[in-house]
């Protein structure tokens, strides 16, 4: 299995690249961040309205 | 050398009716097929789609090949709505959900590819059903396996696999993968369903299905069900094959995560079929080692071995993609496909590494981590709890088949397919297996035919009696096969002709 002998050396080596290059890691890390709020913003949007009778009322038979 | 692993999945879909006094499933799924039926897929001059035939049934065979009294056989319903399609796939009512079965696919991209033609075959069904349900009210589907209260349904895999496998070695090497595979095959879920346990027991687990699972072999699918089902209905040459039926699996929203399920385990399949699997991995438990591993979210803890040891689901998952590599090389990848293969094997390691550095890198790939990180990021916006009525919403929501209503389509999942193939695929049989028989004679001679199933067609040509056409072979009735014979063919009384010489 070299590919994963590999991939596993190579893990922490990243990390302590991230360590250095702290800014870099902070940038992409808001960059992430913001997407997700953009996507919680979107899902407050198309969220059903009524979502406490929307579960009560998702009632289904066994099946199979 | 292992059998080509034709392979396909089965879905029945959680269904409510909005704006109904009362929710009525059954008559629900019955107007969806009817609709998609008749109001679709149009077939002028009948009233109804051509029907399923019955003919070949046997769900209660067991392929431990003893009758075992604690096993219950379902029941086949035939008194159901049943429809085949020209794309080669079973549109019908199942229970009290509406199911569609892929038709039989030569490789796991083409499974997917059928897999996203019936999402879209359900939301042309729904929009087809408005036209015949009273004003103001409105059919929804939702492709998940559970309601959160108990109650679940299924997303079954089929695998064909030679007979000549002893039924033994295919339990031993299906839990291993069956329970580990979990960590990428899982679509998420808030809670656990499991009797005597409260709800919030468990914040958030990995699986819809896991909850439901309580034997480690059987012939149920309904009650006490087993991660290995024993049904033994090949619905092909029953000498030859066999179809391992999975009933174990979640159904998938993320296109990557469907083709990793399907792939990885026709491969594993392949791989036990060509003796390239020595090693033997036995849980101590199977059935608390499924669970377990579905509700850790951290991948981190060992599942106890039969032998003493211990092993972490990943770990399991690295020695099993290791050795489907090794297999790879030794045999090639005939057996699932070279395009398929090639593609599996890359999106198996990218999605263990992925998720053993941190599971946030396989967001776009796999639907429990992308699930999770809208969940969670709701919670902690809102400072809701883990069981608040508006993260449930968010679980169900997540597999609304409507684009503007699901939250899977706005999580930024990776797309395999293109438009243009899944738009394809609503209407066109796969032409690499005897689905593109069944799907081109549909097209062009609906009118004769009188019924169908997955292994024959019943034809009406005018005849004393009605002509039946076995069909076997999955691999034959392939267009290279039968093609110049069926577009010559002037009417369904001819292709009988041409067929019997």
């Amino acid at each position: 299995m070299p590919e994963r002998e590999l991939k596993k050396k190579a893990a922490p080596q990243r990390r302590e690249e991230e360590v250095d290059e702290a800014p870099t890691a902070t940038a992409q890390g808001d960059k992430i961040k913001a997407e997700l709020d953009d996507l919680l913003d979107e899902i407050d949007e198309v969220l059903e309205a009524n979502a406490e009778d929307f579960v009560k009322s998702y009632i289904q038979k066994g099946g199979e | 050398m292992a059998i080509r692993k034709i392979l396909g999945i089965e879905t029945e879909y959680g269904i409510i009716t909005r704006g109904a006094e009362e929710s009525n499933p059954i008559a629900a799924s019955s107007t969806l097929v009817r609709a998609y039926a008749t109001e679709v897929a149009g077939q002028p001059g009948r009233t109804r789609g051509v029907g399923w035939d019955f003919e070949d049934e046997m769900p209660g065979n067991d392929a431990r090949g003893e009758s075992l009294v604690r096993s219950y056989a379902p029941e086949v319903e035939t008194h159901l709505v049943n429809a085949v399609l020209t794309n080669g796939s079973r549109f019908y009512v199942d229970h009290a959900h509406p199911e569609l079965s892929t038709p039989e696919c030569s490789n796991a991209l083409q499974a997917l590819l059928y897999d996203r033609a019936g999402e879209e075959i359900l939301l042309k069904a729904m929009a087809g059903a408005r036209n015949l349900l009273p004003e103001g009210q409105e059919i929804l589907v939702y492709k998940n396996n559970s309601d959160g209260k108990g109650q679940s349904y299924g997303t079954h895999e089929n695998y064909l696999l030679a007979r000549s496998l002893p039924f033994g070695r295919i339990v031993t090497h299906a839990i291993t993968h069956f329970v580990t595979r979990q960590i990428y095959t899982g679509a998420g879920k808030l809670g656990t369903e499991v009797p005597g346990h409260r709800t919030d027991e468990v914040p958030y687990q990995l699986t819809q299905r896991a909850d439901f699972f309580e034997e480690e072999v059987g012939l149920e699918t309904t009650l006490k069900r087993p991660i290995v089902n024993t049904r033994d209905e090949p619905h092909a040459d029953a000498k030859k094959y066999r179809r391992l039926h999975v009933i174990v699996g979640d159904a998938n929203m993320s296109e990557a995560a469907t083709f990793l399920k399907l792939v990885t385990t026709a491969m594993w399949f392949a791989a036990v079929e060509d003796g390239a699997v020595e090693r033997e991995w036995r849980f101590a438990r199977p059935v608390q080692a499924l669970r377990q591993v579905s509700r850790d979210l951290e991948l981190s803890q060992p599942i106890e071995m039969a032998d003493g040891t211990s092993m972490t689901a990943l770990e399991i998952q690295w020695e099993l993609l290791a050795l489907c590599r090794d297999w790879a090389e030794r045999f090639g990848l005939d057996a699932v496909g070279e395009e398929a293969g090639r593609q599996g094997l890359a999106l198996w390691e990218e999605t263990l590494a992925g998720l053993e550095d941190d599971p946030a890198n396989v967001a776009d790939i796999v639907d429990w981590v992308a699930k999770l990180r809208v969940i969670d990021g709701f919670r902690r916006r809102h400072d809701l709890r883990w069981n608040a009525a508006k993260l449930r919403a968010m679980d169900l929501q997540y597999h609304d088949l409507r684009p503007e209503k699901s939250l899977a389509r706005r999580v930024g999942l990776r797309t395999l397919l293109s438009r243009e193939a899944v738009a394809n695929a609503i209407t066109e049989p796969p032409a690499d297996t005897r689905a593109w028989f069944r799907g081109r004679c549909l097209q062009r001679f609906s009118d004769q035919i009188v019924a169908a199933n997955w292994d024959s067609m019943v034809f009406d040509v005018g005849a004393a009696s009605l002509q039946r056409v076995p069909m076997m072979e999955p691999s034959r009735g392939t267009r290279d096969h039968v093609g110049k014979l069926v577009e010559e063919a002037t009417s369904a009384a001819d292709l009988i002709a041409r067929l019997a010489t």
